[in-house]
């Protein structure tokens, strides 16, 4: 006999399509009638739809459209139009902000105008789809925790490709479009600042990304285990005895002597969710414009202890014969 | 079964056999895990040294050590005395002269051809008709500078002809200047010099020729790291950093080591962390773009178009030239005890003509220190 699972479920019930709370105002109301696909069904709800995309939804995927054609095309350029030479190299491709000696002027179109065209257009098209988050959130009577997450992370993406390259004075300081390119560009970014481990506020991202992962495999993990007892229904069981809810708290107040509660454990995984970027946004905007060497800035505050050097230390040779190399 | 179950028995099937080939594909081509990790500092620093077991001995194994050649009785008499026209060699006993040429020829020239490939079919041993015996003569004295002068990083080792040639008249690693035809002239695609596979940078997408600004005269400041904590006007940008990156990569990939063979990657600018390694890539830097500028360009009007690169420059040297993926060239394999004709200039007085040399009192034409490394 077929079971219940947690994921790759196998028993589907199927009712007719839900169309949703009724909700009071909004110019597109349920028009498109909703399916459903098995496959879908066996990992999350089989029914797909009713989508709702709308005006800002519209001009949204308009704008992301025309920013990956802006980066697509100056990639598939690059390679003299080859379509072999685009697929081979796909993940080498890259469309550069302009060189550093435009600063902050317009550059030429090839020159990293386009760089600039395309970070418009992906900009715009992110600020246009966190309104519609937004707008969408407040339609469904939702609070607004969803878009302002979404917030933390494009706070994260216009420190590196618009308030950071602003304070600096040079679009050259932004990020490329690129696969390999970006990450080459991040490699290079903490070599030319003193090694961005030493960067206090890098660190807090990284412990609350590190953080993020694991409230969300303890959390995860508490509820499947539950489950057996009703633990999805988590807001009714707050209230009731010997439920689910109950051993699962009990676990963790047995193994580590707390526990969180099945409103704030969300609190906690949204908090450590949004200041990951928060942080690490903070860190790249105080890099350079701020400390210039992370590592002799760690130094200085005593964060970077001294370790025995285990060869024999050389003078700088520039520092020889008064070279400047 | 239902149609539904049978379809998506299907869509799993087909999901699976994807899979099935991409983990082929990725077991098949990712380096087999047989690595030694050697720790060369202090623990917590991640100053290791990897090395792949299987693909060290296969290049070992690949590396040709030639015998040094048999060495005769001296004949008492100086080239210059028997030969015509040997401009830089005239000091050399005539047995000490020929040996040198013997060796030199099976170094450097194609075997079909051996003496003929310098020397012209018909013609006196003293002709230059031929471009490939003027840029030898030119070759010789460049490797007496690099014994003579660039002791500070080549050390006891040394070098001879085959330390780059290795049997080849051409050596296999050679640039040019990049011929810029990614650069993309039109109004769309300019990849900045950068953004393509870079065989220079070890195939990352870092700029694809490092060689033209850092290995040439008057080179660029490499150093591009703040040396204060706070800024104090150090303006060097982040595309700046990524072509010193990528000549970083190409001293990697060229010497067969990470990062941390001269670098202690907590701080790479740092001379009081860094391992002696770093001292002496210094001077093989100023040392590449010093015989790039004094020898390898100067050349360019002697060799025929086939011999240039695609904008019409010579072929020059750059660390690959000589290491060839050993982070010793020959891993330390010294030639140049069995061939000391190659280890210092002759007397001034003995070329012909007498060459105003650099102080040959040891102390090198950069006054550089010398170092053991």
């Amino acid at each position: 006999m077929a079971d219940y699972q947690n994921i790759f479920t196998q028993v589907q019930v199927r009712g007719p399509a839900y169309a949703g709370v009724p909700i009071a105002r909004g110019p597109w109301v349920r028009s498109n009638k909703p399916g459903f696909v098995h496959l879908l069904g066996r990992i999350g709800d089989a029914q797909v739809g009713p989508v709702y995309l709308g005006w800002l939804g519209l001009a949204s995927l308009l704008c992301g459209f025309i920013a990956i054609e802006i980066i697509g095309l100056n990639m598939w350029a690059s390679v003299n139009w080859d379509p072999i030479e685009f697929v081979r190299q796909l993940p080498w491709l890259a469309l550069e902000p302009p060189p550093p000696a435009y600063g902050l002027s317009l550059p030429p179109l090839n020159e990293g105008g386009w760089w600039l065209l395309a970070g418009f257009f992906l900009t715009a098209s992110i600020l246009l789809w966190w309104l519609r988050v937004y707008r969408r959130a407040r339609m469904l009577g939702m609070g607004t925790h969803i878009a302002w997450a979404f917030a933390a992370a494009i706070w994260l993406y216009l420190v590196l490709g618009f308030i950071r390259p602003i304070m600096m004075g040079s679009w050259g300081e932004a990020v490329p479009f690129g696969i390999f390119p970006h990450l080459d560009w991040t490699a290079a970014f903490s070599i030319r600042y003193g090694n961005l481990f030493y960067n206090p506020f890098h660190a807090l991202s990284i412990v609350f990304l590190y953080g993020s992962t694991l409230l969300f495999a303890m959390h995860g993990a508490t509820v499947l285990a539950t489950t057996r007892y009703g633990a999805e229904h988590e807001v009714e069981q707050i209230v009731d005895r010997g439920t689910a809810f109950e051993r699962g708290g009990l676990f963790w107040r047995w193994t580590m002597g707390f526990c969180a509660t099945a409103e704030s454990i969300h609190r906690w995984a949204w908090w450590f969710a949004v200041l990951t970027p928060i942080t690490g946004g903070i860190g790249i905007l105080l890099t350079g414009t701020v400390v210039d060497n992370w590592y002799l800035w760690a130094v200085k505050h005593g964060v970077a202890p001294p370790t025995p050097v285990a060869y024999p230390v050389l003078p700088d040779p520039a520092s020889l014969i008064g070279g400047a190399q | 079964m239902n149609d539904k179950t049978a379809w998506s028995n299907f869509w799993l099937g087909l999901g699976g056999a994807v899979a099935a080939v991409v983990g082929v594909g990725i077991v098949s081509t990712f380096e087999w895990p047989d690595t030694e990790s050697v720790q060369t500092g202090y623990r917590g620093n991640g100053m290791v040294q990897v090395y792949n077991q299987v693909a060290l001995a296969n290049q070992v194994a690949q590396t040709q050590f030639p015998e040094p050649e048999p060495v005769d009785e001296p004949f008492g008499i100086p080239a210059s005395e028997f030969y015509e026209n040997v401009q830089v060699l005239g000091h050399l006993d005539i047995a000490d002269f020929n040996r040198l040429m013997v060796a030199i020829t099976s170094w450097v020239a194609p075997e079909e051809q051996g003496c003929l490939y310098c020397h012209a079919e018909g013609e006196e041993l003293s002709s230059d008709s031929l471009y490939t015996k003027r840029v030898a003569r030119r070759m010789i004295t460049m490797n007496m500078t690099v014994n003579q002068e660039w002791d500070a990083h080549v050390g006891d080792t040394g070098v001879t002809c085959y330390t780059c040639h290795r049997g080849q008249p051409v050596p296999a690693e050679i640039w040019f200047a990049d011929p810029g035809q990614w650069r993309g002239t039109g109004i769309v695609g300019n990849p900045a010099g950068q953004n393509i596979a870079a065989p220079a940078a070890g195939l990352a997408s870092l700029p694809l020729d490092p060689f033209s600004p850092y290995l040439e005269a008057e080179p660029a400041n490499i150093r591009v790291a703040g040396d204060t904590a706070l800024p104090t006007g150090n303006r060097t940008s982040i595309k700046q950093t990524e072509w010193t990156y990528s000549l970083m990569m190409h001293m990697s990939t060229s010497l067969g080591v990470n990062c941390t063979f001269c670098h202690n990657s907590r701080s790479f600018s740092d001379w009081e962390q860094s391992p002696p390694q770093r001292t002496n890539a210094w001077h093989g830097l100023r040392m590449v773009s010093s015989l790039n500028e004094t020898y390898l360009e100067p050349l360019q009007p002697e060799y025929p178009a086939i011999r240039l690169g695609p904008t019409g420059d010579a072929p020059k040297v750059n660390c690959a030239t000589c290491h060839q993926g050993a982070y010793k060239p020959l891993y330390g394999y010294s030639m140049i005890g069995d061939y000391p004709s190659l280890a210092a200039y002759g007397p001034p007085e003995m070329q012909d003509p007498p060459m105003a040399m650099p102080a040959a009192d040891g102390t090198g034409g950069e006054a550089a220190p010398a170092t053991s490394q």
